[in-house]
């Protein structure tokens, strides 16, 4: 049953995410260019609205549908790891023009090249696996 | 129903994103989707590899059925909302693009150099697609989280990690489109 919300969410975000043309390489190198509001206007608006909502969630204790507390976990505190890690998916970012939630929807979508990036980002996953006790953090 | 078939403005996509990350918070769940690369990994049987991928990566199922979800989404705005119709970039961008030879700026979804069916002939298009997703699968691992975890999760909680993050994103973006671009295009 609850699998149904999950594939319910996920179709709702899907369409957001194709129709809002946040998919779209072409906006991300706009963005990158600082031509054009329209992505800074997404995850600004939808920022606000995160922040107020986070809020109101801590403070009037908001339950989770089966009335545990929803919970809020701190990020671990370092400098090396966001800002690497960072800096390496933004240069993936603006060369596909795809992050790993659009990128699913624009294989539903039937742009069926995406597939080439989703293999390398299950590639650079495994990668950063294999790696990671070498890596700063 | 003419609504639905316009693009979704930034100021009503902004909030729909929240009400996801509300929807998934509501139910017990977060709102992050690169961890499924790692969930894919550890499925397609990297555990075998590494400690990293050592864990049940059948409790993160529920994110598997979210990127299912969201590529059924992808399927239904194309097909029955208009979804692939040609961004309104800005007039500037589009001369740009065309300049670096992407001749479809301005009349498709996404650059048809890049995404069009017929790349699998075109050795360059292969190459560059799959050193962005490699780019994009292990900087999201290492940096904890993409644009949804750090830049709309994170930075919603005011976490300093997720902002030093998307900071990075944007060093990185930068460098990509205007230092390197000019090598590739």
């Amino acid at each position: 049953m609850r699998g149904i919300l999950y594939l319910l969410i996920g179709i709702f975000f899907g369409v957001v995410m194709l129709k809002s043309e946040a998919a779209s390489w072409f906006r991300i190198y706009e963005m990158f260019q600082f031509k054009s509001f329209h992505m800074y206007g997404i995850i600004g608006s939808s920022l606000v609205f995160g922040v107020i909502m986070v809020q109101l969630i801590k403070r009037l204790n908001v339950k989770t549908i089966d009335g545990n507390p929803i919970r809020f976990i701190d990020k671990d505190r370092s400098v090396a790891r966001y800002l690497i890690g960072g800096i390496i998916f933004g240069l993936g970012w603006a060369l596909a023009g795809a992050c790993p939630g659009p990128m699913f929807t624009l294989v539903g979508a039937g742009f069926l090249p995406i597939v080439i990036v989703i293999i390398g980002a299950l590639l650079g996953t495994w990668f950063y696996g294999l790696l990671k006790n070498k890596l700063p953090h | 129903m003419d609504i639905i078939q316009q693009p979704i403005p930034w100021y009503i996509a902004g909030p729909l994103i929240t009400l996801t990350m509300f929807m998934l918070l509501f139910i017990g769940k977060k709102f992050g989707m690169s961890s499924n690369l790692r969930t894919l990994c550890a499925a397609f049987g990297a555990d075998k590899t590494c400690d990293f991928f050592c864990f049940d990566w059948r409790n993160d199922r529920w994110n598997l059925v979210v990127i299912l979800g969201a590529a059924i989404g992808g399927f239904l705005a194309v097909n029955f909302m208009s979804g692939d119709v040609a961004p309104l970039l800005n007039s500037e961008v589009v001369n740009e693009l065309q300049d670096l030879g992407f001749k479809s700026a301005g009349t498709s979804y996404l650059p048809t150099e890049l995404y069009g069916n017929d790349i699998l002939s075109n050795p360059k298009s292969i190459v560059l697609l799959l050193i962005g997703g490699l780019l994009v699968g292990f900087g999201a691992r290492y940096a904890g989280g993409c644009t949804s975890g750090h830049a709309i999760s994170g930075l919603s909680n005011l976490q300093l990690p997720s902002l030093i993050a998307v900071v990075g994103f944007f060093i990185g973006g930068l460098i990509m489109i205007h230092l390197i671009f000019p090598i590739l295009f």
